[in-house]
């Protein structure tokens, strides 16, 4: 089955340091903009469309173009937090598609573990103008704290476990040891997860993810070019978006927006969730990753603690391979923003070029979910789906 | 967990009634005169049909937890909390005075205003039943 699509992903790379104290944020951007590119075939001269997000130290894209003496005729800083990547994916293929550029170069790097933001009880970075702070401040609103609550609310309304979700974290680490770059390379057990320890009840140290620096970049351009090049081609076939907040104060915590940018994306591709082979999720916590589970239709809402058990996320083993990289829970989680990674390992997939213990085999459509902000208060889903040729 | 501080809101200018009532004890609510949904948080234009015509109410006070995360890390530890009131909307908050071993979705709070670490008062709440300290 062949779709059309406007764009191509030529270049994916990721940056091989999780922690960097010698580099500055601007070096990091370079060092991935360049990886790419020597990925894809092409130089710098060819890029002419330049999407980042707020990583992006300096006025939106400005700073970082100047940096890279970058000769652009297209920009977008879209930010929805971590989910931000994906939408540049796709806003990048609309761009092409317009005829406002040929080669987007995407970019996200960072140093939070160097500036001091990789604590779990990270702090939002909140403006008190944003109309929601006087409301949520006063009463210490925490990331941990959000997710706790989401976490809480599935037990209660479905009867999800610790241990469920600890499959979750057992599939990343085994799927982590595989990769030399991961941050935590070692495979942990159910028992292992559930018996470290709370950290917001009813979260486990080791429910939540790791905090890295570096980054990742992405190039994407049109059929032709991609065609000219030399690498396995990965079209972009469906993409998806879409924020959900509180609504006014009639809310569900346990739903997550990917319900809609899921369905979106599965219809841009005509296909379903069956169809998937491969799956990266934002793992912020391991309950992130089975919300998205659940909304994009890969089980029932409400069964993905039965889904998860027994290694069902394991490539090899399990019907649906995620996170082969190690995912954010083990691998790495640049800046807290892990769109970016979600969108390099489904092209590693897509490519065939996955560590040979996890790569899922025929691996021709692979879907890349992942959710900015916070689920229980406001976020934005992103979903992508790419397809071999 | 009696040891936490609350930060201090820091009112808008269109919402400033809202903390001043908080002091007194009260629990204000808007809710739309043109489509009658009381919602949260507040705001001048209601969220349903975008009327201008909010009025505030003042809610019962009584409501039931929807969720709750007891966040043992911090300094002095305290739950974060949804709370469902009677009137419709559900709000952040934080559940005090509780077993926090016995606390429950579903389970009945009532308001019960604290200093926060200024001159403000916030609404938390604390079981109203079974499970209060
Ligand atoms: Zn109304």
């Amino acid at each position: 089955m062949s779709r059309h699509a406007a764009a191509y992903i030529v270049g994916a790379y990721e940056h091989p340091l999780r922690n960097a104290p010698d580099t500055s944020v601007a070096q990091l951007h370079a060092e991935v903009a360049a990886g790419a590119l020597a990925d894809a075939g092409l130089t710098k001269e060819d890029i002419d469309g330049f999407f980042c997000g707020p990583d992006a130290p300096g006025t939106g894209p400005l700073s970082l173009a100047d940096y890279m003496n970058l000769n652009l005729r297209h920009v977008d800083t879209t930010n929805t937090s971590g989910s931000s990547y994906l939408i540049h994916v796709a806003h990048a293929a609309q761009a092409i598609a317009a005829g406002k550029c040929n080669v987007a170069l995407i970019t996200l790097a960072g140093r939070p573990r160097q500036e001091g933001k990789s604590k779990g009880a990270l702090k939002r970075q909140d403006n008190p103008n944003q109309p929601d702070f006087e409301w949520e401040n006063p009463f210490g609103i925490q990331i941990l704290g959000v997710y706790g609550m989401v976490a809480q609310r599935h037990m209660h309304r479905y009867g999800t476990t610790a241990e469920q979700m600890a499959w979750v974290k057992v599939a990343a680490s085994h799927h982590a040891q595989f990769n030399p770059h991961a941050m935590l390379r070692d495979p942990v057990t159910v028992e292992d997860v559930v018996n470290s320890p709370l950290v917001a009840d009813p979260l486990h140290r080791l429910d939540c993810c790791i905090v890295t620096d570096g980054g990742g970049a992405l190039i994407v351009t049109r059929p032709e070019i991609a065609k000219s090049l030399k690498r396995p081609r990965v079209k972009v076939v469906g993409c998806g978006e879409a924020p959900m907040g509180q609504a006014g104060g009639y809310f569900e915590i346990t739903d997550t927006a990917a319900q809609k940018s899921g369905a979106a994306a599965y219809a841009e591709a005509n296909v379903k969730p069956s169809d998937i082979k491969y799956v990266s999720l934002y793992d912020s916590f391991t309950i992130t990753a089975m919300l998205q589970i659940e909304d994009l239709g890969f089980c029932e809402k409400g069964a993905v603690g039965r889904f998860v058990e027994d290694g069902n996320l394991i490539s090899g083993r399990g019907r649906l391979p995620f996170n082969t990289d190690g995912g954010g829970l083990c691998n790495n989680h640049p800046v807290n923003r892990g769109g970016m990674t979600k969108a390099l390992e489904a092209v590693r997939q897509i490519r065939g070029e996955a560590h040979p213990s996890v790569q899922v085999p025929n691996c021709d459509l692979a879907l890349a979910n992942a959710i900015g902000g916070q689920l229980g208060v406001r976020h934005a889903s992103s979903t992508l789906i790419l397809e071999r040729g | 967990m009696s040891d936490y501080l609350n930060p201090e809101p820091v009112p808008a200018p269109d919402t400033t009634i809202f903390w001043e009532a908080a002091k007194q004890g009260r629990l204000l609510l808007k809710q739309c005169r043109n489509c009658g949904k009381p919602h949260w948080y507040p705001r001048q234009l209601c969220p349903f049909c975008f009327s201008v015509d909010t009025d505030w109410i003042e809610a019962s006070g009584k409501g039931e937890i929807y969720s709750f995360c007891y966040m043992r890390k911090a300094a002095a530890p305290y739950v974060l909390a949804y709370v469902t009131l009677a009137e419709g909307p559900t709000m952040m908050t934080n559940i005090v005075d509780a077993d926090i071993g016995s606390l429950y979705t579903g389970q009945k709070v009532e308001v019960d205003f604290r200093k926060s670490v200024g001159e403000w008062s916030v609404p938390l709440f604390r079981p109203s039943g079974p499970g209060s300290l």
